[in-house]
């Protein structure tokens, strides 16, 4: 089943919210796994949280893009019935968890992120989009407080700590490149006020990052050539598997409820 | 049918109800036939679904025709529990949110210390940004000791 084979009124509209949906719910599948594992129990309930608030906007996201596509798709179809192909999600949501500290690294750049273009998205000329928006960018700011937190005190912490984020960030960085790589589809809908200018989000996600990366001593990494353009589809070799575990029981079980 | 309507609980933390808690958002009366706009707490909260169902369910069993609904926006926010809300929570052990006053501290982002539900000291420190649902957070009273849930201010 593919995301862009029927007629849909407004196929740009879809594909982005899409592109927002699969972000959310792969990050949030990628959080889950921590639970049980995490250095704390704190931090368990800090990643099931947020893997919980990522679970619910993806729901509401999916919902309107079943609505906009008009084909009776579900949020359970998004979620479980696409391949690796259809998914549209930001590449760096879909990297392994790695250390807590690499997990912490892409969470802050994740969540500093989306918070800037959530926050933009409450003032979409598309109603339901920015409804969404008003509802996940609170939440995203209690997220913020929680992985800015922590790369504070694991870039100002120990050396071993330092050492270790200062190498997520570098490993992590290239996958930023995307986000603000504009394409055709968000010029138009940024010209139709539909989704936020890619630039000026750009600029908010620096100057929201800057002051963090200085309390945790840590150096804005130099911008590099990308690869990757998990908007478009183009993915690393690890979504895949992450689906595989996301979808298998629902493939065992085919329309699998409790 | 207010009755009804204001006497269902949280299915998380019964002590409150759901009318404490600010999540219905709209309420139409026609003869029998009652339509009720539910607004989550957060986007991915389990209770979402119960809470629904348990409103239907109890205007039903009164006799009603009941039609529930979710509302998007205005997104709920922890400001919205009632004064008298407030007061049970804290009586059941949860720290009720509580908003810096005045428009410049809330401007800059301040946040109030809560206060401990037992000893009612402001000696108290975070233990974790999250806790046993989505809507709380979990403190330590400095002064008697205990650990206690507090209501996230979103």
């Amino acid at each position: 089943m593919s995301a862009v084979t029927a007629p849909v009124a407004d196929r740009a509209l879809m594909t982005y919210v899409l592109r927002l949906a699969d972000t959310a719910l792969v990050l949030a599948q990628r959080l889950s796994a921590w639970i049980g594992h995490s250095p704390a129990i704190e931090e368990d309930l800090g990643c099931a949280n947020i893997a919980l608030d990522l679970l619910g906007q993806a729901r509401l996201l999916y919902a309107y893009a079943g609505e906009l596509e008009g084909a009776g798709r579900t949020e359970d179809d998004f979620a479980y019935l696409r391949e690796e192909c259809d998914f549209l999600n930001a590449t760096m949501a879909e990297l392994p968890n790695g250390d807590f500290g690499q997990t912490i690294v892409r969470q802050c750049l994740l969540d500093l992120w989306r918070l800037e273009l959530f926050e933009r998205l409450t003032q979409s000329t598309d109603v339901r989009l920015a409804q969404i928006a008003a509802k996940a960018v609170k939440e995203i700011r209690y997220h913020v407080r929680y992985s800015s937190g922590w790369l504070v005190r694991l870039g100002d912490g120990t050396d071993e700590s330092h050492q270790r984020v200062a190498k997520a960030l570098t490993t992590l960085w290239p996958y930023v490149t995307e986000w603000f790589a504009e394409d055709a589809m968000e010029q138009a809908l940024t010209e139709r006020g539909v989704a936020p200018s890619v630039a000026a989000v750009q600029v908010g996600f620096e100057t929201r990052l800057a002051p963090i990366l200085r309390d945790a001593t840590l150096t804005r990494p130099v911008d590099v050539d990308y690869r990757w353009f998990g908007k478009r589809s183009q993915h690393s070799e690890h979504l895949g598997h992450l689906l595989a575990d996301l979808q298998s029981l629902h493939r065992a079980h085919p329309g699998a409820q409790w | 049918m207010w009755a009804v309507l204001r006497a269902v609980p949280d299915p998380e933390i019964p002590v409150l109800s759901l009318w404490d808690l600010g999540v219905i958002r709209e309420v139409s009366v026609r003869g029998r036939d009652v339509v009720v706009g539910i607004t989550p707490t957060y986007s991915g909260c389990p209770a979402t679904a119960v809470i629904k169902s348990d409103v239907a369910e109890a205007l039903q069993q009164a006799g009603y025709v009941a039609q529930v609904h979710d509302v998007l926006s205005p997104p709920w926010s922890s400001a919205w529990i009632t004064p008298e809300g407030c007061e049970k929570l804290r009586a059941y052990g949860i720290a009720p949110p509580e908003f810096p006053v005045g428009r410049v501290a809330a401007l800059l982002g301040e946040e109030v210390t809560p206060a401990c539900p037992r000893c009612a000291s402001r000696q108290t420190e975070l233990l974790s940004e999250f806790g046993s649902t989505p809507c709380k957070a979990l403190h330590r009273c400095c002064a008697c000791q205990e650990p206690f849930d507090r209501f996230k201010c979103i």
